[in-house]
């Protein structure tokens, strides 16, 4: 079993919609979305949710005001100032349980906390795992490793040889969990001053995973100077380019139709999705 | 001496599971007695640092041997801590491997040999 | 003044609004100070060439142990909730990467054995271009959380100025540390389903943090009312709309601010600084 995972450091360089697209061009894979906090592979892919599960994520105190003697001490030592007048602010909260140890009259308790949830869905290209964090809620990270464990074993219960991860943006803890133990990371890019800056960061952060990394263009030529500071910038990484995406507007418009612009005919763009994705196919040995 | 394989199953028939961290039973091996036994990897269910939980159990039980595929930064640096020996980059059934083992065909790790997260 | 900028998804346009946003109130003598606060991949310095004027580390605590004073009693390792300190056999093991720094072990270690030392997590850099003054914020790479150095660029907030934040994609821990507080947030979407979901969870995001929002909508394209509609139905207005044209892409793949590359953005970006001075002031 092989897992592709799409990352870019950037948000909105193209990867869902490259991701998508793959989806379709794979005969046969299990399709897992990892950006758990703004989620948007469901809108291209549609599933039909089969399975949804609770996501506890962390653990919240709680002051029990019964107990509580207004003491102050929790509030003083409490380094995320998550308690305020004897409450437990839970959006700040990170379950240290520290101001349950210091309580001289055991009026706090921790419990596990409703962090989201997740799905296992199908879709007219296979089965897909996926989710949704609540609002203003933490440990994405986590997440992403249930979506991902979920995504394995319903590969390995269905036979299906392949994983098509979809990654979230950045550089930090759910990007970390969505890369450990892929087997290859395709980084989307983009000809844009600030595209060219997150690429070196997110390509260094992939380099310390050890899976094979590759990195493909979108929007190649919105600026042909900056697409060649790109291809310069992956050879001294010594990171191979896959494919370059046109910046063209069939694109935007599966986007704005909500489908993987595969579906709409066979153009310049779409023609270099696939070439993109034969690329990674030998690269990815499946 | 306690060997420790980390395995997918409970029986010296299954095979070696490579993500110390997450796998789902620790087949152990007493090399003095001849004896098996499997114990459940709660580490495994850990929110994170599931290495480091692993450790201690295994710590718990009073390994002195691990043989496994991966090993990260932080469980090789707490497997150093509480004197275990290990042994990466294992593969096959728990069985073939002990027997690789008692034949000195692995090799001792003298550092992690994956990145944090099991890469 | 602090206005905060931020996007459910990424590659809206945050970046683009706050840089232009920030150049065209210095024409109005006003002192303004632009945040990065999107520490994991800050780019909002790139638009500018600013002379570097300070910089400093931000550290967060991590424990250390004194073995002089450890009685190997365990407590430590069993109050830490993140498993960041083991006791194995007769030594202590730390692991500051997981460590969340509540505290806990040294203030119940029985023995005192047990004090906080500085780990570095990332620094916050500030530049000067001409009368505006950037800070940004650059979460240290291996390092995964980044709500402390979001933090600590934040505390060189000045009130008396006027403070554009550019915060992190999402409505995650990142966005909530770079919005809370900020008197109202310009939320930037485009006219897309992805635009419009991620929308959605950025504005019930705010609804918790109880920050007022309006929102800009980029790439516009006539015609497409689909974000028009979700405004209109939870009363927000709609402060500014770009039009989805090559040459705005073009200039600002270059890194040229949309006020340089096109002064006539200058009255516009200034009108969107005062309708949203005016709900604030409401």
């Amino acid at each position: 079993m092989k897992e592709l995972t799409v990352i870019s450091g950037k948000g909105g360089t193209g990867k869902t919609s490259i991701l998508g697209a793959f989806a379709t061009l794979a005969e046969n894979s299990v399709v897992c979305d990892c950006d758990v906090d703004a989620a948007n592979l469901h809108i291209l892919l549609k599933p039909n949710i089969k399975e949804t599960h609770p996501f506890y994520g962390e653990k919240k105190a709680e002051i029990l005001p019964h107990l509580c003697t207004q003491c102050g001490l929790c509030e003083d030592l409490c380094r995320f100032q998550a308690i305020k007048e004897y409450k437990i602010n839970p959006y700040a909260c990170e379950g240290c349980a520290l101001c349950q140890h210091v309580c001289p009259v055991g009026a706090v308790v921790l419990h596990d906390h409703l962090s989201g949830h997740w799905y296992v869905s199908d879709t007219q290209w296979g089965p897909m795992v996926h989710a949704k964090l609540g609002i203003a809620q933490g440990n994405s990270g986590l997440l992403v490793n249930v979506v991902r464990k979920k995504a394995r074993e319903v590969a390995r219960d269905k036979r299906i040889p392949l994983i098509l991860s979809d990654g979230p943006p950045g550089i930090g803890c759910p990007v970390i969990s969505s890369l450990a133990g892929t087997d290859m990371a395709l980084i989307v890019s983009e000809p844009t001053a600030s595209g060219i800056h997150d690429l070196e960061r997110i390509a260094k952060v992939a380099g310390t995973f050890g899976c094979k990394t590759a990195v493909c263009i979108n929007k190649y030529d919105l600026d042909e100077a900056n697409c060649r500071h790109i291809e310069d910038l992956a050879g001294q990484l010594g990171v191979p380019i896959l494919g370059k995406i046109p910046f063209d507007p069939i694109v935007t418009e599966a986007v704005l139709r909500g489908i993987p612009v595969t579906l709409l005919g066979n153009g310049e763009a779409q023609s270099s999705v696939r070439n993109l994705w034969e690329q990674v196919v030998n690269m990815l040995g499946v | 001496m306690r060997i420790a394989i980390s395995a997918s199953g409970e029986t010296l028939e299954d095979s070696l599971n490579p993500r110390l961290g997450r796998c789902e039973y620790f087949v152990l091996y007493n090399d003095d007695t001849g004896e098996t036994l499997a114990i459940e990897n709660t580490g495994r269910f850990s929110v994170g640092a599931a290495g480091i939980a692993t450790v201690g159990l295994l710590n718990d039980h009073g390994v002195d041997v691990l043989i496994t595929g991966n090993v990260g930064p932080n469980a090789f640096t707490a497997l150093q801590a509480a004197g275990i020996q290990v042994y990466t980059g294992a593969s096959g059934k728990v069985r073939d491997v002990l027997q690789d083992y008692k034949d000195g065909k692995l090799n001792e790790a003298k550092g992690p040999n994956v990145g944090p997260h099991g890469r | 003044m602090i206005i905060s900028v931020a996007s459910g998804k990424g590659g809206t346009g945050k970046t683009l609004v706050a840089t232009s946003l920030a150049l065209s109130l210095l024409d109005e003598q006003k002192q303004v100070q632009l945040l990065d606060c999107d520490v994991e991949e800050p780019n909002a310095h790139i638009f500018f060439n600013s002379q570097p004027v300070y910089e400093e580390v931000v550290t967060l605590p991590v424990p250390q142990v004194e073995y002089a004073r450890c009685q190997y009693c365990g407590k430590c390792s069993e109050v830490c909730q993140f498993r960041a300190i083991a006791l194995l056999k007769r030594t202590l093991v730390i692991f500051p990467d997981v460590c969340h720094s509540c505290g806990g072990c040294w203030h119940l270690c029985p023995a005192g054995a047990l004090e906080p030392v500085a780990r570095e997590v990332g620094n916050v850099r500030i530049s000067r271009a001409g009368s505006l003054e950037i800070v940004s914020g650059s979460l240290k790479l291996g390092t995964h959380i980044s709500p402390p150095v979001v933090k600590a660029v934040r505390q060189k907030e000045n009130r008396e100025n006027i403070v554009i934040i550019d915060g992190p994609p999402g409505s995650s821990c990142p966005v909530m540390a770079a919005v809370a507080g900020t008197d109202f947030c310009i939320l930037v979407t485009e006219p897309t389903p992805f635009g419009l979901n991620d929308l959605s969870l950025a504005v019930e995001m705010l609804q918790v943090l109880g920050v007022p929002c309006g929102v800009v909508i980029n790439r516009d394209v006539p015609g497409n009312d689909i974000i028009d509609r979700f405004c209109q139905e939870k009363g927000l207005q709609i402060l500014l709309r770009i039009p989805f044209q090559t040459k705005i892409a073009r200039a600002y793949a270059r890194g040229i601010p949309l006020v340089k590359s096109d002064p006539l953005w200058r009255e516009k970006f200034r009108d969107l600084y005062h309708r949203v001075a005016r709900e604030v002031q409401q």
